[in-house]
């Protein structure tokens, strides 16, 4: 689960990583009245920044400087309730509902990229640092591999003193900066470990004249399947980030991930969803969401699926491709009319049974007076139902 | 032949007397798995089906001299399960459990590595040796004994996958699930060398998906090491990037992960790459007329 600049830093002000003052505004009134207040302690420059759940704010606006109130209520303005589009938000970008004022009085003389992730191919935590700090990390890695250090860390030794220390020093820190990199760096991994992160990456961290470092930006994603050890972060799920649709099915414990297609897919098994969406795609069709009902697929959770399908405005047809495993087919098709017959369906719809009883599944269906077609393998199902979803856009 | 699994194994089932635990318990034994017995904290000298449960896995391995554990229990319990199966003298673990947290996972693997204790799993199906022994959750009757071995990170499509071999006409020697997980306990390489020393697997069938580098790492391997025929299939070549599409290991972070890497790495090292997932049982045929 992504989270906040705001949120990431409140927790790495925890792990003793430092971070400039700041505060958070949701409306035009809050805002104004954080800046006055920030302004009366004697602060004389902020920045505002978008809060939302993708980086590149700051070429897409999303960010301003900050020395006058006039500059203050001019880039409410712009930012609250703005849509924020970039490659990192998708087409259909981001709305602004909260922005983060933050102090920015102190000089800057360095800026320093650092990052943990878990490294999947050696199955270790990556700590991951650069004297090039304040880029884009991925287009480093690709154009200047070299410029990026890489510290594996043994889970059961932790982040040793010296290998903190050796980055520190190729980094080509030196005096007391060196001992505040070794910190920020033993924090962040404290921090990756304690709460379960599944990445931390803060970028720029910036080096002050008095070689002090701090966070400027943060970047931090956590581990759902880690909730039951630390209640306290399921808090920090923002549902303006998703949408409605993302939020309604996983309230039914469904995997669904809206896309940008017009078929609506309906498939049990993350795999097979995927394999579901990618035969679509190889006849012509593009899927408006990625579902998956789960191993036990019953009338109740088939039932909401078909709610959430139907209630997507852009869903021209659906198909259902479910593999009757332990579940056996003739249940999923009573399952499936029940849920039918519950929920009004006004869209062409294709199902495809296989597996278990897979023949009575679609005896059953056929027999059910519905309008539904019925098909024999996933090809000729996917096939189909490209077909309907373009007779409807052609009627 | 088989890998990993057969008729000899004797397996005590984690969480035993759960739902899941108890459903699949019943169909493992049906099958002709010799389930030896059961544990359930707090329930030890009951029995369930006939087979004797016991408080601890210590208790249980001393008693009935068992080498493989199946997991059942809760996420909140499963890392402490596997764990204690590794401590109790158990040599394969399988963990079903969906949801364990990916940090407790690199320190269980770094562990079970240096106790040399193998883990399937989590968040898996389990795995069969058709007319042997199935220690899993997979439905049983799209098995059929043969040649072809099966290494998958997923469920239902895997016995998609499993029912066109079947359909073929062929068989499988073994069929592994290593699960939706971004930290394997087992991985596609360990399966592939395997199923390359099994005088009972003909040729291997690879379903992977997007996330990680595990399907680069296994089309290496097949370059390096492998004879035999392998095909290879990717779910996930319309996948959104930073989307997690279901499972905890499937998703395209930072652009790296996406279905076109792999289908190139995979091409380049001499897998035959099914682009439609019907095509699969075909396409095996054809590699095994060669």
């Amino acid at each position: 689960m992504k989270i906040h600049e705001y949120q990431a830093k409140n927790l790495m002000k925890q792990f003793g990583i430092p971070v400039m003052d700041s505060r958070v505004a949701e409306s035009m009134d809050d805002g104004i009245a954080i800046v006055q207040d920030m302004f009366d302690s004697g602060i004389k420059r902020m920045f505002i920044k978008a809060q939302i759940h993708a980086g590149g704010r700051g070429k897409a606006g999303g960010i301003a400087e900050i020395r006058s109130m006039d500059d203050a209520v001019k880039a409410l303005n712009r930012i609250l309730g703005m849509r924020l589009v970039n490659n990192q938000t998708g087409p259909e970008g981001k709305i602004v509902h909260k922005v983060m004022i933050v102090e920015a009085d102190r000089a800057i003389v360095q800026e320093l990229y650092a990052g943990i992730i878990l490294d999947r191919e050696h199955e270790l935590p990556l700590l991951l640092v650069s004297a090039k700090g304040g880029v884009d990390i991925e287009e480093l890695a690709v154009k200047h591999p070299e410029a990026i250090l890489r510290q594996s860390i043994d889970p059961w030794l932790g982040l040793m003193d010296f290998q903190a220390r050796n980055l520190a020093v190729d980094l080509g820190l030196t005096g007391k900066t060196v001992d505040f990199a070794i910190r920020t760096f033993t924090g962040m991994y404290h921090m990756f470990m304690n709460l379960d992160c599944s990445q931390i990456e803060i970028n720029p961290l910036a080096i002050d004249p008095d070689s002090n470092m701090f966070a400027l930006d943060a970047k931090v994603a956590l581990d759902e399947s880690a909730f039951f050890k630390h209640p306290e972060l399921k808090l920090l799920h923002d549902p303006l980030e998703e949408s409605p649709l993302e939020i309604w099915a996983a309230k039914n414990k469904l995997n669904y991930v809206k896309l940008d297609g017009e078929i609506g897919c309906m498939v049990n098994g993350a795999g097979l969803a995927m394999a579901t969406m990618d035969t679509i795609n190889h006849f012509r069709g593009k899927p408006a969401n990625f579902l998956d009902v789960g191993g036990g697929a019953n009338t109740e959770t088939i039932t909401e699926a078909f709610k959430i399908l139907l209630s997507d405005n852009s869903v021209r047809a659906v198909l259902i491709n479910i593999f009757g495993g332990i579940v056996r087919c003739d249940r999923v098709a009573e399952g499936i009319i029940r849920a039918a017959q519950d929920s009004a369906i006004d869209r062409p719809l294709v199902i495809r049974l296989a597996g278990t009883n897979a023949a009575q599944g679609m005896d059953l269906l056929r027999r059910s007076g519905l309008s539904l077609e019925t098909a024999c393998c996933l090809d000729e199902a996917a096939e189909r139902v490209v077909a309907l979803a373009n007779e409807g856009v052609n009627r | 032949m088989s890998i990993l699994v057969s008729r000899d194994s004797k397996v005590i089932v984690q969480g035993i007397t759960g739902r899941e635990g108890t459903f699949h318990t019943e169909s493992m034994k049906k099958y002709g798995t010799r389930i030896v017995a059961g544990v359930t904290p707090g329930k030890g000298g009951t029995r369930i089906m006939d087979i004797p449960i016991f408080d601890s896995m210590k208790k249980a391995v001393q008693t009935t001299d068992a080498d493989t554990s199946i997991i059942f229990v809760p996420p909140r319990f499963a890392t402490d399960a596997i764990f204690e199966a590794a401590d109790s003298g158990i040599t394969l673990i399988v963990c079903i459990t969906e949801g364990i947290p990916a940090i407790d996972m690199m320190k269980v693997k770094k562990h079970l590595k240096s106790i040399g204790v193998r883990l399937i799993g989590p968040n898996c199906p389990g795995l069969i040796t058709p007319g042997e022994c199935k220690i899993g959750i997979m439905p049983s009757p799209i098995h059929r004994p043969g040649r072809v071995g099966v290494v998958s990170r997923s469920g239902t499509l895997t016995y998609e996958v499993i029912s066109q071999i079947t359909e073929v006409g062929l068989g499988q020697s073994t069929a592994v699930g290593i699960g939706g997980d971004p930290i394997p306990g087992t991985d596609f390489v360990d399966c592939l060398e395997l199923f390359q020393n099994d005088p009972g697997t003909d040729a291997v069938v690879l379903i992977g998906e997007i996330g990680g580098n595990s399907e680069e790492r296994a089309a290496m391997f097949v370059h390096d090491h492998m004879s035999k025929p392998v095909i290879g299939f990717i779910a996930g070549k319309t996948a959104p990037p930073g989307k997690r599409m279901g499972h905890a290991g499937a998703i395209i972070a930072g652009g790296k992960g996406t279905a076109s890497e792999k289908i190139k790495a995979m091409e380049s090292a001499g897998v035959h790459v099914v682009s439609r997932l019907s095509e699969v049982g075909k396409t095996l045929l054809r590699s095994l007329d060669h």
